[in-house]
């Protein structure tokens, strides 16, 4: 039996304080009024400005948003064609400054007039801007508003899904009758324990939004589906059918009850299948697993439509649902490779060798290389295509998200691909557990970079509020995964596989 | 001295034909081959043979075509004639990169792949019309073939052979 370390169990309550820390003063810090939208922009005007700039310089570099910008830069092969166009210019110039001379002289009595015309635009002109500006400061003041939340939301999803990753993994292992794993079923049932408090939390975010407490989901704004008001918004209106806040709501807990009810009965045959005589609990959560997969990748995968891709209700992808499961995926192995890691260094997985984190080390690598597959897949069919209405999702991210969005590629490909190669370095564990890192990051980073573009848009930033958030939950989900270890043995007694696994070699 | 003689141990089951590698070793006779049908998992670990360098190779290879796919199309889409094909812009290579990417993929796998074979055919000396080596051709169907060179007294060693299972021991001479 596994005992929880004090030292671990001080470590989550730590992480859990700062991170409650961190997470109030996002809330307090976030702006109430425009007014104080307006005293926020104007502290970091030159900066902002100075931001502006150099966005705009790097958005020449952007692979996805060149066109315009690309054609400004004058290559030398190009030079003649301009110099042409110059050429051009500068006649319709003439042209231009003929007729303009022509109507002043024909027509001095109008002057006056025009002037008087004149003013009176530029006093709409005035009026115009005045109702731009607060246009702009409503909009910002939404996008700090969201911030606090947002961070919250992401930090809430990603870990839900580590433990819904690390679930079908599982089932997986079941339904495959994988030799190599069964000695480390305990350990993911520990993790799969997060799922519940996970969910709860989850789905208490979600009914926050359908409250209107947040601006997470645009959808839910009031007013979106109503001809009548200004907020009226055509797209969504012939989208809420399916984008209402009590389907949503209800689909939500039906996804999260379904993989809880798998979880609890999966855990509670495991632990009969310990004191059984005969291999029919065994049997039964082969049949069940089988039947979990099923309901999963047709749940998952709206799933991801509802939490993550809804956020941009305009912006739709064929291949979302795969590549979010890909993302959680790798992260809920990693996590496995990292809770066993843990473990074994503390001496109480006995029969857990090198072989078996060699394993997981490929399933890693693997599943590194799937995830980049999805993103390049989807990045680079809206890319070519560059279809207005469906590349502004990569146009925004490229803009404003560029350090994020590739450096994920780096942290979840790159990196991965160059470590993890090694047949050697997937057994040391110091390796692991630093692409294991390396992983984590990467993936919280791309639930960042689908969650924050919609909701805070250029307003993003990795401060208190985001880290206090993943603080909170990361020291949630060691307390919550590391008490559940101790509940049961960490050696499943009389799984038919067990023998197998135990001495596993590779 | 030095004789051209080796033992020819035959054995019929791989389980004996491990337990004897083992048995030699540890006797420190020098075995010069093994020939077996099928392969015999850990045959190579308990023969003591340094572990291959073919995937090293193989990722140097992936590396070369990698490298070779990508200044092929920054080459030609680039820099010897950079047209507008449909809007794409081709003013730098990082521009229309993932353009690319499916070729420079393919191009490294290819490298990969094929660069690896012809290096496993070279360093395993396979081409056709190469006369076959095996010295029994029953080790291509169910019999196993343990080869030792000859040193010291070649009665002591045929009966050592006997004792670790052999069907058949047989001394032969090699030119």
């Amino acid at each position: 039996m596994y005992t929880f370390s004090n030292k671990l169990k001080t470590f989550a309550f730590v992480l859990m304080a700062l991170g409650l820390m961190g997470i109030a003063y996002g809330f307090l810090s976030a702006p109430k009024t425009t007014q104080d939208v307006e005293k926020i922009l104007a502290e970091s005007h030159h900066g902002g400005h100075h931001a502006e700039a150099t966005t705009h310089d790097a958005h020449a570099a952007a692979p996805a948003a060149e066109e315009h910008n690309a054609e400004k830069e004058v290559d030398a092969k190009l030079e003649a064609i301009a110099h042409e166009a110059k050429t051009h210019e500068v006649a319709a110039d003439s042209v231009h400054k003929t007729e303009t001379d022509s109507t002043h002289a024909a027509a001095p009595v109008a002057e006056e007039e025009h002037h008087e015309a004149h003013a009176a635009t530029a006093e709409t002109h005035e009026v115009d801007a005045h109702k731009e500006h607060q246009e702009h400061l409503e909009h910002v003041l939404h996008q700090l508003q969201n911030k606090p939340w947002a961070a919250l939301y992401v930090a809430c999803i990603f870990f839900l899904l580590i433990s819904v990753g690390v679930l079908a993994f599982y089932a997986i292992q079941w339904a495959a009758q994988a030799g190599w794993s069964p000695v480390l079923f305990r350990v993911m049932e520990g993790i799969t324990a997060y799922l519940l408090p996970g969910s709860i939390i989850f789905i208490v975010l979600l009914v926050a939004c359908g409250m209107h407490m947040n601006h997470l989901f645009v959808w839910m704004g009031e007013g979106v589906t109503d001809p009548a008001s200004p907020n009226y918004d055509a797209i969504i209106a012939g989208k809420s059918g399916f984008l209402n806040v009590p389907f949503f709501l209800g689909r939500a807990v039906v996804f999260l009850a379904g993989w809880n009810l798998y979880r609890y009965l999966s855990r509670k045959n495991s632990l009969a299948q310990d004191n059984a005589s005969d291999d029919s609990f065994y049997k039964k959560n082969f049949k069940m697993a089988a039947g979990f997969l099923a309901f999963f990748i047709v749940t998952e995968s709206i799933a991801s439509w509802d939490w993550v891709m809804s956020v941009d209700p305009h912006w739709y992808s064929t291949l979302f649902g795969w590549y979010v499961f890909a993302s959680f995926f790798v992260s809920g192995i990693t996590t496995i490779a990292f809770v066993t890691l843990y473990l074994k260094s503390k001496g109480y997985l006995e029969y857990v060798n090198t072989s078996h984190i060699h394993d997981l080390a490929k399933f890693m690598f693997g599943i590194s290389v799937f995830w980049t597959y999805l993103w390049f897949s989807q990045f680079m069919l809206m890319w070519y295509s560059n279809i207005p209405e469906e590349v502004t999702y990569f146009v925004t991210r490229i803009e404003h998200f560029k350090l994020p969005f590739f450096g994920m590629v780096v942290l979840n490909f790159v990196l991965p691909i160059l470590i993890l190669i090694n047949t050697d370095f997937k057994r040391l564990t110091w390796i692991i557990v630093m692409a294991g890192i390396i992983i984590l990051t990467g993936h919280y980073i791309d639930f960042f970079n689908m969650i924050m573009p919609a909701t805070v848009g250029d307003q993003w930033f990795i401060g208190a509020a985001e880290l206090g958030a993943l603080a909170f939950f990361l020291g949630l989900f060691i307390l919550v995964v590391f008490t559940a270890l101790t509940k049961a043995p960490l050696l499943a007694k009389r799984n038919p596989l067990i023998e197998e696994s135990k001495h596993f070699h590779y | 001295m030095s004789t051209n003689k080796v033992i020819h141990a035959i054995y019929t089951d791989d389980d004996v034909l491990m337990d004897a590698v083992k048995a030699t070793r540890a006797a420190h006779h020098h075995i010069e081959e093994v020939y077996t049908p099928f392969p015999v998992h850990g045959l190579d670990k308990a023969m003591g043979l340094a572990p291959t360098r073919i995937a090293i190779a193989s990722f140097i290879y992936g590396c070369i075509g990698l490298t070779v796919a990508a200044n092929l199309l920054n080459y030609i889409m680039i820099l010897d004639w950079p047209q507008d094909i449909g809007g794409k812009p081709s003013f730098a290579f990082y521009q229309n990169m993932p353009a690319f990417v499916p070729v420079m993929f393919e191009l490294t796998v290819f490298f990969a792949a094929h660069l690896m074979v012809i290096t496993f055919y070279l360093r395993s000396k396979l081409w056709p019309f190469k006369s076959a080596e095996n010295p029994d051709v029953r080790t291509t169907d169910d019999h196993f073939l343990m080869e030792v060179a000859v040193s010291g007294n070649e009665d002591d060693m045929v009966s050592f052979f006997k004792n670790t299972g052999a069907v058949e021991v047989k001394v032969i001479d090699k030119h």
